[in-house]
């Protein structure tokens, strides 16, 4: 009988436990995990912050699922794997032997140094622990300052002012997600969260979080080179995340930004295996290792791990990065790629407020799509193309996504669009009657692909 | 111009309603529950976004709260898969 241990319960060790289970019905399954609250949907934590939804609803398996599939959970981290002896050793003492092990330890929020990170009342959101500590605090916080960039700094700015805490953005540059949005999309997000009450700090620095009595009474900044200080008793953080990998360093295995795996999930040391946020993984069409840090990424390639660590001989193949999130109110989907392909030292340039990649992000976002654009826009619904020769490879849909399924299948299928190219690149092109159309007669010639 | 122009048109609506299932996109599914939440019977289509199923039991009234407040856009009306259909009768 083999003996598989995965350490993390996340969206990626879940998957993978899930299909080990379907390839061997006798295998004994280990999931360690040091988070108390073992196995949740992440990304709906932002929803229990905004009050949409109430705690429960984000465990998304019943406790007897988990002992129909005969997973055991054991409640300790891990301290160190030795990958010769096939062993690891648990922060409670115990020492565990293995004959597969996946790392699946997700990523953490980066944090800044300024002084006064210590108080009670400086919150990052990677948790449902972060979560339930942030809803417990504003209760009695009237004002707070939310740090950072991404999906995650929106997620606070707009949960806490859900919840009726007047709240204070900071951006160290002159716009929002600079790095993946374009300026309209960015004026339309910041648009709209100053509609809702929050006050955006262009230009802004944070410098220090001061405090009584161990808590936050305010903080000191620049803004636009001036001192500030803006009394509040809150201050959130989503500057980006780091790939928890101490573990695989330590056990020597090749890391990058990430634990470098092959197209098999494979790590460098013999029966070690890495699936999601701590993985960075080939990507065959850029042809560089990159991170992601996306829910349906992780599934998949847990799913290919477990199935490999099994017996089996699954590639995972890096698809078009894919993410669906909802931006000040606004449903956008960004796929493929659609940055500005910036780097710096051999890595995708992030924008200003944050120090790598964020949750909901991947890498490829930022390389250049090295290929033509065409965008339109009408109130906040917003339309961004690109287009390599006669193939779509990227494209952000914002607002409106009547479009962003038939996108998302021209992308992904990589479908010639070569009879509507001149007319999506024409001046004032009606790019949405032109997709929409062309999609009409797409979906009657392909209607089993696409279903 | 509204995109959404392009597809629907009232008397459409109407007709999805009636003739149609919600259908997920697993894809974009981040599992968060919010459609299972709103669910006036209770249903769980989370569970179906997981599997990749079309709401295709009769207790579904179609009335669009889990398409309306995913907030992926995940759920949508379409016609449920053939097979789907011809599943449910042989049970």
């Amino acid at each position: 009988m083999s003996l598989y241990a995965i350490i993390g319960s996340g969206a990626a060790g879940l998957a993978a436990a899930n299909a080990i289970r379907a390839r061997d019905p006798a295998g004994q399954i280990l999931i360690l995990t040091a988070d108390p609250h073992v196995h949740y949907s992440r990304p709906g934590l932002a929803y229990v912050l905004s009050g949409e939804l109430p705690e429960k609803q984000v465990y998304q398996f019943p406790r007897e699922f988990f002992a129909r599939q005969r997973f055991e959970f054991v409640q300790s981290g891990v301290q160190a794997i030795q990958t010769d002896a096939h062993t690891l050793r648990l922060e409670d003492g115990r020492a565990l032997r293995y004959d597969r092990l996946l790392i699946a330890t997700g990523a953490t929020a980066a944090m800044p140094e300024p002084p006064g990170m210590q108080l009670e009342g400086v919150v990052k959101l990677d948790s449902m622990a972060d979560c339930q500590h942030i809803l417990n605090l504003a209760r009695r916080t009237r004002r707070a300052v939310v740090v950072g960039g991404g999906i995650t700094a929106l997620e606070l700015v707009e949960g806490l002012a859900a919840r009726g805490v007047e709240v204070h953005y900071f951006l160290r540059g002159d716009r929002y997600w600079s790095a993946v949005l374009d300026e309209v999309e960015s004026r339309i997000v910041e648009r709209r969260l100053a509609h809702d009450g929050v006050e955006i700090h262009y230009h802004t620095n944070l410098v220090e979080v001061l405090g009584q009595k161990g808590r936050v009474t305010a903080v000191q900044a620049e803004e636009n080179g001036r001192p500030l200080t803006l009394p509040c008793q809150m201050a959130a953080f989503a500057i980006g995340i780091q790939p928890r990998m101490e573990l695989a360093v330590q056990a020597g295995l090749k890391v990058q930004r990430g634990i470098i795996v092959d197209d098999h999930l494979r790590t460098s040391a013999p029966d070690v295996f890495a699936a999601g946020d701590v993985a960075q993984v080939f990507d065959a069409q850029s042809g560089q290792y990159l991170l992601d840090s996306l829910w349906t990424p992780a599934i998949q390639q847990g799913r290919a791990a477990g199935a490999n660590m099994a017996g089996g001989d699954v590639i995972y193949e890096k698809k078009f990065p894919f993410n669906v999130t909802r931006l000040a109110g606004l449903v956008t989907t960004i796929i493929g790629r659609v940055g500005k392909g910036e780097t710096a030292g051999g890595r995708p340039k992030g924008d200003a407020d944050v120090a790598g990649i964020m949750r909901g992000d991947s890498e490829l976002w930022r390389l250049s799509p090295e290929a033509v654009a065409a965008q339109t826009y009408a109130g906040d619904n917003r339309l961004r193309l690109y287009l390599k020769d006669n193939v779509m490879v990227g494209a952000v849909v914002m607002g409106d996504q009547t479009l962003s399924r038939p996108i998302q299948v021209l992308i992904q299928e990589q479908v010639d669009l070569g009879e509507l190219r001149a007319a999506l690149l024409s001046d004032n092109a009606d790019l949405a009657r032109l997709l929409g159309d062309f999609w009409e007669g797409y979906q009657v010639k392909h209607a089993a692909k696409i279903a | 111009m509204n995109f959404r122009s392009i597809f629907s048109k009232t008397a459409q609506k109407h007709e999805r309603l009636a003739s149609q299932a919600v259908v997920p996109d697993p894809q974009r599914c981040v599992q968060c529950g919010i459609c299972s939440y709103n669910c006036p019977l209770g249903i769980d289509v989370r569970l179906h976004a997981l599997q990749g199923l079309a709401v295709v039991e009769s207790k579904c009234l179609t009335c669009g709260e889990c398409v309306k407040r995913c907030p992926r856009g995940v759920l949508r009306f379409d016609a449920a898969p053939l097979e789907q259909i011809t599943l449910k009768a042989a049970k």
